[in-house]
């Protein structure tokens, strides 16, 4: 997971605050347009990628080149351009963007090397295609929902990729450490208490707590930071909270 | 790292739910439970190093509607001291902006709950008592509860009844009122849209609010003035419908008579003075109800005691059972001797 990009996700280098990449996408600045694709990007191309193999049932090798292509045509068409943050997620609006366009895709007879000659990212598909096999086997009545969860799925991973590196730039690499035995851990908290953790960081329980809180804390906020960025309006960035966390802001 | 699976995720969801308590001396533990309009938490006091309660807003309220709603059920919680109300420790508002508030960490189990494991009749009615004296002690203190219901009833390890959830409680009029509530000690603290506007107004444009199989017709209905202390009487009256049956009894229709199903109905084992004393407490009208809930307590408790309620007429016969039921010693007594005699008589005859 920790290569799947160097596309924008995996680097924190925007404002905090208030930065739609949504927006970006549109703007007349070529710099700006391309940090804001790069984002959306970063954040989409993986649940993108599953969607296609899963619900358009593609080979892999095909699932790739269509996730080029869908990525190299919107931002030479301007496709999110067209969102109205008024009618629907900006996520539900992708999608849509992409099922009408895997089904063009369809249509058009000369599709062996529609995407082919257009690959401008740097994608980690094999890794994506790990996950996938990891994965329970979506039901096909409810892929719209197995789009949006992978897309959460991806979203957290970036997020906790960007915490771990915001740990280890300030110093606090432990702090990362204790929340991924803590919060990672694969058998979940029954497993793992504060008194080993104390017990293996030879550190009181108090301060391992602490460390635990500080970076929950972080993670939150980064979670929120790249939901703003990904939604185009205050009411979406608040919808997009509640119904992914259950935060109300 | 390696990829989060829907477990890790799903954990990690929940804390990235919590509330960011990072400029205060609480740590978020787990969630506990969510309403309509709060979450509660599990939280720790980071200086006491004790576990508590950890109430938050989380409906949506651009208006600051339910935060005034928040604090005046904060203000309410901290009038009532009482063994039955979870004490309150501390409110305050998150860098967000939502109103909190903490208090005890009750263990235990909802009513509804902890009656499955308790078979017996008294006991059930020696809970019920327990509510009514909480509930009692609230109205002394000019507060109506308006949600009473068995999910908002605890019942702690060693067998103490709390009466939690307060968000719908309405302070009766001033003048009725003999609560000594200051609002003023902790509005300098907290943020709220009306500060000075306390929660009797807060439904006063009549808001149907409530669970409807406990509410009682007048709330049901919306008639916000009419609520008193008899309302929640109705609410007890439902809750012991529900604690000798089982079963909750009929929501309120306003747009049909209000024909109340009668505990003996679903079960004919049902003492018939119990079923009254339910059944008074459930009256359509609550001038037919009991005046207070403390009448209540005081005729479950004749009850108990083999008395005579004030909410049935038993026949000749009836009285009489009830006395044999009562003094069954003394009967037994009785009927030994009179055997006695009997069979002397009988024996010494030549």
């Amino acid at each position: 997971m920790h290569e799947d990009t160097h596309i924008g996700g995996g680097h924190s280098q925007f404002p905090h605050t208030r930065w739609s990449a949504i927006i970006a996408s549109g703007s007349v600045n070529p710099s700006e347009r391309q940090r804001g694709f790069e984002i959306l990007v970063a954040a989409y191309w993986k649940p993108v990628y599953k969607y296609i193999r899963i619900k358009w049932r593609k080979p892999n090798e095909d699932a790739k080149d269509l996730t080029q292509a869908f990525f190299a045509k919107a931002i030479e068409k301007d496709f999110f351009k067209g969102f109205d943050p008024g009618r629907a997620r900006f996520r539900t609006y992708l999608r849509s963007c992409l099922d009408g366009f895997i089904a063009n895709e369809e249509k058009a007879a000369h599709r062996i090397k529609r995407g082919g000659q257009q690959k401008i990212l740097s994608l980690d598909f094999a890794n994506a295609d790990k996950e996938l096999n990891l994965a329970e086997i979506p039901d096909p009545n409810k892929l719209d929902d197995f789009f949006d969860h992978e897309w959460m799925r991806h979203l957290f991973s970036l997020c906790v990729q960007q915490l771990q590196a915001h740990c280890q730039n300030s110093g606090k690499t432990i702090h990362f450490e204790i929340f991924e035995r803590y919060d990672l851990n694969e058998d979940g908290e029954d497993k793992m208490t504060y008194n080993k953790l104390a017990a293996d960081f030879h550190l009181p329980v108090t301060q391992v707590t602490n460390y635990l809180a500080f970076a929950r804390r972080e993670f939150r906020r980064l979670l929120l930071e790249k939901l703003r960025e990904l939604t185009a309006t205050e009411d979406e960035f608040q919808n997009e909270a509640r119904a992914l966390f259950g935060i109300e802001l | 790292m390696s990829w989060l699976s829907d477990n890790v995720l799903n954990h990690l969801r929940s804390v990235a739910e919590h509330p960011d308590l990072s400029h205060t001396k609480y740590r978020c533990l787990e969630k506990v439970a969510t309403g309509g309009m709060a979450t509660v938490y599990l939280a720790e006091d980071t200086e006491l190093r004790r576990p508590l309660a950890l109430k938050v807003l989380t409906a949506a309220d651009s208006r600051g509607d339910l935060a005034e709603r928040m604090m005046q059920e904060a203000r309410i919680i901290a009038a009532l001291e009482h063994p039955s109300i979870v004490p309150i420790h501390d409110v305050g508002v998150l860098p967000d902006g939502r109103v909190f508030y903490t208090m005890k960490f009750v263990k235990g189990r909802r009513l509804d709950e902890h009656i499955q494991n308790t078979p017996s009749l008294p006991e059930r009615l020696r809970l019920f008592q327990k509510l009514c004296e909480a509930v009692a002690f609230a109205h002394s203190r000019g507060i109506i509860h308006r949600d009473l219901k068995p999910e908002n009833i605890m019942v702690g390890d060693f067998g103490e009844v709390l009466v939690m959830d307060w968000g719908l409680a309405k302070l009766l009029a001033a003048d009725d009122a003999k609560s000594e509530i200051d609002s003023s000690t902790i509005q300098s603290k907290v943020r709220v849209r009306s500060p000075t506007k306390l929660s009797s107004q807060a439904t006063e444009h009549g808001t149907v609010m409530g669970t409807p199989a406990y509410m009682s017709p007048e709330q049901g209905r919306g008639e916000v003035k009419q609520i008193d202390e008899r309302s929640d009487v109705y609410a007890l009256g439902a809750i012991l419908f529900f604690l000798i049956t089982n079963t909750p009894p009929n929501a309120f229709d306003p747009m049909q008579e209000h024909q109340q199903l009668r505990p003996r109905q679903i079960n004919d084992k049902i003492p018939k003075a119990i079923e009254a004393i339910c059944l008074t407490a459930l009256s359509p009208s609550k001038e037919n109800r009991f005046a207070s809930a403390r009448e209540l307590s005081e005729d479950v408790e004749r009850f108990l005691n083999g008395q005579a309620v004030t909410s049935y007429h038993e026949s000749p016969l009836e009285k009489l059972a009830r006395w044999v039921k009562k003094n069954k010693f003394v009967v037994s007594l009785l009927l030994v001797y009179v055997v006695m005699r009997f069979l002397i008589y009988f024996v010494g005859r030549p």
